[in-house]
């Protein structure tokens, strides 16, 4: 028997607001966190242009021992997990009497891990590093902080996916609800937004140069732009079942409805069209719906010339001209591991709000972004259903589709 | 440094690095007990002794340490070793 798989939280900490409700007035209002950051210039950045997330003080809510083991990625998905936890009607005495999964994306620990080498090198022994090092460095950090704080007892592990992590955790935690082999998966993503992590993609000189603008230099799709911007920060999902939900009385926020996926078996860094659309027409086909039944496509367009072309020729292929777009990627930078999670809850916000966030800075099309519906102002719009789109380095692509619960 | 600079230190940054009151940290206290270490924060107290005094203690050195004032005799007698 399959099981119908809702959402019944959430809860965000990223650079456009730290909780729920200063995030849906950044998107309404199409606020901007790009900043330009010293500190990347003077270690060898061509762009130091970023999103920005402070780390939290976690010592009003984590003892020593629970937050030791905590780099960025694990403490901004604390936070996330935390509000999503809370808007779920959950606590953890509850969690624990129960069997909760937790399946968190995350594709990088290079802050702790340098600071753990640095560490190493000036003493020159290993046990200087401390006993935190260890739980913050493996790529899984954010699953063993954050299921061993909550107190879950379900499916536990971490999902890779470069910058469709998110996503996918989304999309597997829904396959396992549906399948019947859990009833309830805590899942979401998490992006470190130190210098560190992010050198070696400036490197590939695929960031924004647009440094004298932070806030206009990510632009998706439109005709000037020349690069994206790092962000960062973290989102968490509950998803449940429909019975379980209705049997807790939980709240109910929306519903998943299809999740395709897709590799392009292709080029390492490269996007490609036949690979977006086999993900695309997955998703759509696992629905049941038919293309003009969606009436929102938050895009996985990062601002690059390359890949915003692929996907609207993607969208246009697959969706027409008319549906709504937006890459809310113009506001937050591309969140990476986090960005599929995230995005979700962005739109699921809309979705909640009766609006579609502007896509901002979109102000010339291309030729091939001329193609599709772009909103570049906020609209009031109800949304019943909407489909988020996440590609990943290695060609991995990932396409989820929610429906608002009625 | 002195068994009073060796006590003030410590209680410094024992209380700082596993956040328990100074007040609890009297010498005839059981170490393990008050700090309420498991095994892995003897890893962490090793570092914020070798941090604080500039000696690195092993497993062997703590053998027979129960007392903060068995503490306070073990830094007095590794700092004259140096």
């Amino acid at each position: 028997m399959e099981h119908r798989v809702v959402i019944t939280g959430m809860g965000i900490y990223s650079g456009i607001g730290e909780n729920l409700k200063d995030v849906t007035d950044s998107l309404y209002q199409g606020k901007s966190g790009i900043i330009f950051e010293q500190i990347r210039k003077e270690i060898g950045f061509r762009s130091a242009l970023t999103g920005m997330v402070k780390d939290p003080d976690l010592k009003p809510f984590l003892s020593r021992r629970q937050r030791i083991g905590m780099h960025q990625p694990a403490m901004y998905a604390y936070m996330a997990t935390k509000e999503a936890v809370e808007n779920a009607g959950l606590d953890i005495d509850y969690l624990n009497k129960t069997e909760t999964g937790l399946i968190y994306g995350n594709d990088s620990t290079a802050g702790s891990i340098n600071e753990t080498i640095n560490k190493i090198r000036e003493k020159k022994d290993t046990t200087l590093v401390g006993s935190g090092a260890i739980f913050q460095n493996m790529n899984c950090t954010v699953n063993m902080n954050i299921s061993t704080i909550f107190k879950l007892k379900g499916i536990n592990f971490t999902l890779s996916a470069a910058c469709a992590s998110g996503s996918h955790s989304i999309g597997m935690s829904y396959l396992l609800i549906k399948q019947g082999l859990q009833e309830r998966v805590i899942c979401g993503g998490a992006q470190e937004i130190n210098p560190i992590a992010m050198g070696s993609f400036d490197g590939l000189g695929v960031f924004s140069a647009k440094e004298s603008t932070p806030t206009k230099a990510s632009r998706p799709f439109d005709r000037d732009r020349d690069g994206l911007i790092p962000g960062g920060g973290a989102a968490t999902l509950v998803l449940e079942s429909y019975e379980s939900a209705i049997n807790r009385g939980a709240p109910i926020l929306g519903e998943i409805i299809g999740y395709g996926f897709s590799s392009n078996g292709d080029h390492l860094s490269n996007p490609n069209l036949d690979g977006q659309h086999r993900s695309l027409r997955m998703a759509l086909k696992q629905a049941g719906i038919n293309s003009n039944d969606v009436d929102y496509i938050n895009a996985h367009a990062t601002s690059t010339p390359i890949g915003d072309g692929i996907e609207a020729q993607a969208i246009y292929d697959v969706f027409g001209s008319k549906v709504a777009v937006s890459s809310t990627k113009s506001m937050t930078g591309h969140e990476c591991w986090m960005a599929g999670a995230s995005e979700i809850v962005y739109s699921m916000l809309m979705m909640q709000n009766k609006f579609i966030a502007p896509n901002i800075n979109f102000e010339n099309p291309d030729e091939i972004t001329s193609k599709i519906n772009i909103i570049a102002e906020t609209r009031e719009q109800n949304i019943n259903t909407f489909l988020s789109n996440s590609f990943g380095f290695g060609g991995t692509n990932s396409s989820l589709i929610i429906k608002k619960y009625n | 440094m002195t068994q009073e600079d060796i006590i003030s230190t410590t209680k410094e940054f024992l209380s700082e690095e596993f956040e328990v009151d100074r007040s609890l940290i009297e010498p005839d206290a059981n170490l393990k007990e008050t700090l309420d270490l498991d095994s892995l924060d003897y890893v962490d107290l090793v570092v914020v002794i070798e941090e604080n005094f500039g000696f690195k203690v092993t497993g062997e050195d703590f053998v027979g340490i129960v007392t903060f004032n068995d503490f306070y005799n073990l830094v007095e007698k590794k700092l004259a070793e140096k």
